[in-house]
C-alpha cells in the first residue's frame, strides 16, 4: 500500500494532545494504523508532550499520598505483553483498521449498509460519546460523484478500498484527505472498482462544545 | 518483548536521584519484578508532574491527585508493555495521563485515542528501533522545543499541557483560529526536520 496523502500537521499534533474528537479521533487512529509514515509523526509529537512533563512545573501531592499509592498496588491487575494478531489489512483476519473494528467488525464485506441515493450506501457510526461531529461510512459505485458532505466545517476521509480523484490528486486505500472548513473539492471514484471510504464532519456547529471545565485553569496562566 | 526489555534496559542499581535517562531501567524493573522500590521512585518523580498537568487542564487539586494515582497504577499494570524502542518513559506516561484526561476531563470525547503502540504491533510493518537512536531522537526534541519562538512554543504548551482546544487556545491569546493552526504546523514541522536529521 503506498500512501501518497497524509494528516495535516495540525491535525498530528492535536492527535497527540487528546484535543480531537471521537469522530475524528477515530479516524486518525485509523489512517495511523495503516500509515508508518503518521505513525511515527505522532509518536514524535507525543515526545513533545513527554518532554513538557519532563520540564514542567510540578504539584506537591498531599500527605499520604506516596502510601496509599503504594497500598494500592497489592491488589491490582497486572498486564502483560500478549501476542497480538496481527490484521493484515487485506488478508485473511479482515480489511477493516483496528480502531474501526469495534464498530463495524473485521471485514469491510459484512459492512451493514443502507442505500441513501442511487450508488451510494451509508453506514453511520453512532459513538458513546456523542460528539458534535458525525462518523460515517460511504460505499459509492464506480463513477460516481461522492455526494456533498461537508456543512463548511472540517472534514476528513480515509479511503479504505477503491479510489477517488479530485483537485487534491488520487486517493486510494490509506490516503486521507484532511480537509480545513470552507474546501470546496468534487470527488469522483474511479471506474473499475467501488470506493469505500470512513468519513468524519464537524457538524453545523461552529465550535466545539465542550463540556464546562470543572474549575478554571487555576495554575500557570 | 520481556526478553527484549531486559536486554535493552539495564537495571540501575544506584540509589536515589535517578536522571530521566534512567526511568527506563526503573520500569524494566517494575515490569520484571514488579519492584517496589523502583516504583516508588517513578511516583515520587512523575506524580507531582501528573497532578500539575492535571490542574492546568483544568481539574482541581484533588481531582488531579485521584488522576495521578489513576495514571502511576496504570504505569504499574501495563509496565510490561512498555517498549523503550517506541519512546521515552516520559513519553509513555504522557500519553497515559492523556487518555486519562480525555476519559475524565473532557465528557466530548470518550477512549477515542488508541494507543499508537497497539496500533504498530497491529500493523503488518517490521518494528523496533534502536535504543540509541531513541536516545538521540528524545534529545533532538528537547532541542527542537527549546528553540521554538515563544509564541509557538506558547501553543504547544496550551495545547498539551493546559489541554486547551484549538478554538479555545485561539480566544485564550485572542488571535484567530487559522493562526493557532499555522503556528502548530510551524512546531511541527521545526521539529520534523530536527528528526530527519537522524535518519
Amino acid at each position: 500500500m503506498t500512501i501518497s496523502h497524509h494528516l495535516d500537521h495540525a491535525t498530528i499534533l492535536r492527535y497527540a494532545s487528546g484535543d480531537l474528537d471521537e469522530s475524528f479521533a477515530v479516524v486518525v487512529a485509523s489512517h495511523i494504523a495503516m500509515c508508518p509514515h503518521c505513525r511515527a509523526a505522532v509518536r514524535a509529537a507525543e515526545q513533545m508532550g513527554g518532554e513538557l512533563l519532563d520540564a514542567d512545573q510540578t504539584a506537591d501531592l498531599s500527605a499520604g499520598a506516596l502510601d496509599r499509592m503504594m497500598d494500592a498496588l497489592d491488589g491490582a491487575d497486572v498486564e502483560v505483553a500478549a501476542p497480538v494478531a496481527r490484521p493484515d489489512f487485506g488478508a485473511a483476519d479482515g480489511d477493516v483498521p483496528a480502531p474501526l473494528r469495534r464498530f463495524v467488525g473485521p471485514r469491510l464485506g459484512g459492512i451493514a449498509w443502507k442505500s441513501v441515493a442511487p450508488g451510494i450506501r451509508r453506514c453511520s457510526i453512532d459513538l458513546p460519546s456523542e460528539p458534535d461531529s458525525q462518523l460515517y461510512l460511504l460505499h459509492i459505485a464506480p463513477g460516481k460523484a461522492m455526494p456533498e458532505h461537508g456543512h463548511g466545517g472540517a472534514e476528513m476521509t480515509l479511503i479504505l478500498s477503491g479510489a477517488y480523484s479530485d483537485d487534491f490528486g488520487r486517493f486510494g486505500p490509506g490516503d486521507v484527505a484532511d480537509l480545513d472548513e470552507h474546501v470546496e473539492h468534487q470527488p469522483f471514484v474511479e471506474l473499475d472498482e467501488p470506493c469505500i471510504c470512513v468519513i468524519a464532519t464537524e457538524k453545523k456547529a461552529k465550535f466545539k462544545k465542550l463540556v464546562p471545565r470543572l474549575f478554571q485553569p487555576i495554575v500557570g496562566i | 518483548m520481556l526478553a527484549a526489555l531486559a536486554v535493552n534496559q539495564t537495571p540501575t542499581t544506584e540509589p536515589g536521584g535517578d536522571p530521566p535517562d534512567d526511568h527506563g531501567g526503573l520500569i524494566a524493573r517494575v515490569a520484571e519484578w514488579r519492584d517496589r522500590d523502583a516504583f516508588r521512585t517513578l511516583f515520587v518523580y512523575f506524580g507531582p508532574r501528573i497532578k500539575a498537568l492535571m490542574m492546568r487542564s483544568g481539574a482541581d487539586a484533588a481531582m488531579a491527585e485521584d488522576l495521578a494515582q489513576t495514571v502511576m497504577m496504570t504505569v504499574w499494570r501495563k509496565s510490561g508493555l512498555y517498549r523503550p524502542e517506541r519512546g521515552s518513559v516520559s513519553t509513555w506516561i504522557f500519553t497515559i495521563a492523556r487518555n486519562a484526561r480525555v476519559d475524565r476531563l473532557r465528557a466530548a470525547s470518550s477512549r477515542p485515542y488508541d494507543d499508537v503502540d497497539d496500533l504498530e504491533m497491529a500493523s503488518d510493518e517490521p518494528t523496533g528501533e534502536d535504543v540509541t537512536l531513541l536516545r538521540q531522537r528524545a534529545e533532538k526534541v528537547r532541542g527542537a522545543l527549546a528553540e521554538l519562538p515563544e509564541d509557538q512554543r506558547r501553543i504547544v504548551e496550551l495545547a498539551f499541557i493546559d489541554d486547551l482546544s484549538q478554538s479555545e487556545i485561539a480566544e485564550r491569546l485572542d488571535i484567530p483560529l487559522g493562526t493557532v493552526k499555522s503556528r502548530m504546523r510551524l512546531a511541527y514541522e521545526k521539529l520534523k526536520v530536527r528528526l530527519e536529521n537522524l535518519q
